[in-house]
């Protein structure tokens, strides 16, 4: 899906241009792209080594241990392939955490710790598993409770109610994180069929 | 009714200290373990290079072609008859592809419509409530070389379109 996706904004966009003689603007476009690559990777060094020095604290304390227990049924809902005292279920919870919290720039750090942990668990090193499209889900959909980039963006531009999106905000999210758990859950629950019919058919 | 702003500004200290705090308690080396975790950090983040240029190139060359606006001409009239409002197609097309380009957009609409108006809110909700979904999966699954994706794709895409209509909705259910 990846690759099509990848195929079609490349293919299309070279089409367009060549069709519309904007072949120089293509040039400049895929050079900024590239540069603005290297720039965001060179850009998360600084917050990803920020965030997995103070995670190391926070679990070395056991105060991710002790969060995790209070979360840890909603977890095991949500994960539950993933055996609960596993090192990867702390830091599931610890990005899930994060982003209610509204720490955007600590919850990728902590989701890419468990990627790394959920790895460790995959058998089929180079395809997502189950736990991984769970993440994934939900931290594309991003449960936010206070969206501080748009409420400053707000008050730049002289809002008479900087902070009145909030709520609106809440209830966007709050839908569409439920639509996506229950997408994955409905994708995983399909793929789990097929390969079901598959070995069926193998036996 | 700053409060909201003013706690979400208190939130990213606060962890702060509660995670050192809780270290001093337990007796944790504060620093020496810091160090140990960050480490990680730096071989994680240049990991991701490739599968980044492969997808930024790729966006950037989509929407500076005219592509991106060919693609919003064609859903249009499809997405009117929905009562979704035009003025919001480009963002809402945008917005899971390129986090610095729909703030762009929405930086726009605020120009003209203000971020009061109708629209305004409607995008501030769109932008806030929702991420990046291309650039989460390229990170996400870069860093630990996942190569197939399976349905996690259709999975943000699909979200990304619920949570479109769920801002205008939202918006709309909540106005005064």
């Amino acid at each position: 899906m990846m690759n099509v996706i990848w195929g079609f904004l490349m293919l299309s966009g070279i089409a367009v241009a060549a069709a519309t003689g904007r072949m120089d603007t293509l040039t400049q476009g895929l050079f900024n792209g590239a540069k603005d690559a290297v720039v965001v990777s060179f850009g998360l060094i600084s917050i990803i080594s920020f965030w997995l020095g103070m995670m190391q604290i926070a679990e070395r304390s056991g105060l991710i241990r002790a969060v995790a227990r209070v979360v840890r049924p909603f977890a095991k809902w949500l994960y539950p392939s993933v055996p609960v005292d596993h090192p990867a279920m702390g830091s599931l919870i610890a990005n899930m955490s994060a982003n209610i919290l509204g720490l955007g720039n600590a919850a990728t750090p902590l989701g890419l710790k468990a990627m790394d942990e959920l790895q460790s668990l995959n058998q089929e090193k180079d395809t997502a598993s189950d736990a991984m499209c769970t993440l994934l889900a939900l931290n594309t959909a991003s449960l936010t409770l206070i969206p501080a980039t748009m409420i400053g963006l707000r008050l730049e531009f002289h809002s008479k109610n900087p902070s009145g999106i909030v709520v609106d905000t809440m209830l966007a999210t709050l839908i569409a994180t439920s639509a996506a758990i229950f997408l994955d859950r409905f994708y995983r629950r399909r793929a789990r069929r097929k390969r079901q019919r598959t070995m069926d058919i193998a036996a | 009714m700053n409060v909201l702003t003013f706690l979400s500004n208190l939130m990213l200290p606060s962890t702060l200290a509660l995670i050192l705090v809780i270290g001093i308690m337990r007796r944790v080396p504060l620093f020496d373990t810091f160090i140990e975790g960050a480490k990680e950090g730096f071989g994680t983040s240049i990991n991701l290079i490739p599968q980044l240029i492969a997808m930024m190139v790729a966006v950037s060359i989509f929407r500076s072609s005219g592509a991106l606006t060919l693609l919003i001409h064609a859903v249009q009239p499809l997405l009117v008859r929905l009562h979704f409002p035009s003025e919001l197609l480009p963002l809402a097309l945008l917005r899971p592809i390129s986090g610095a380009g729909s703030l762009a957009v929405v930086t726009d609409l605020f120009k003209t419509h203000g971020p009061d108006s109708l629209i305004g809110r409607m995008a501030s909700v769109m932008q806030g409530s929702s991420d990046t979904t291309l650039y989460v999966l390229t990170v996400y699954f870069g860093s630990v070389g996942i190569r197939n994706a399976r349905y996690a794709v259709k999975v943000g895409l699909l979200s990304d379109l619920v949570s479109a209509f769920a801002s205008v909705l939202a918006v709309y259910l909540l106005q005064k």
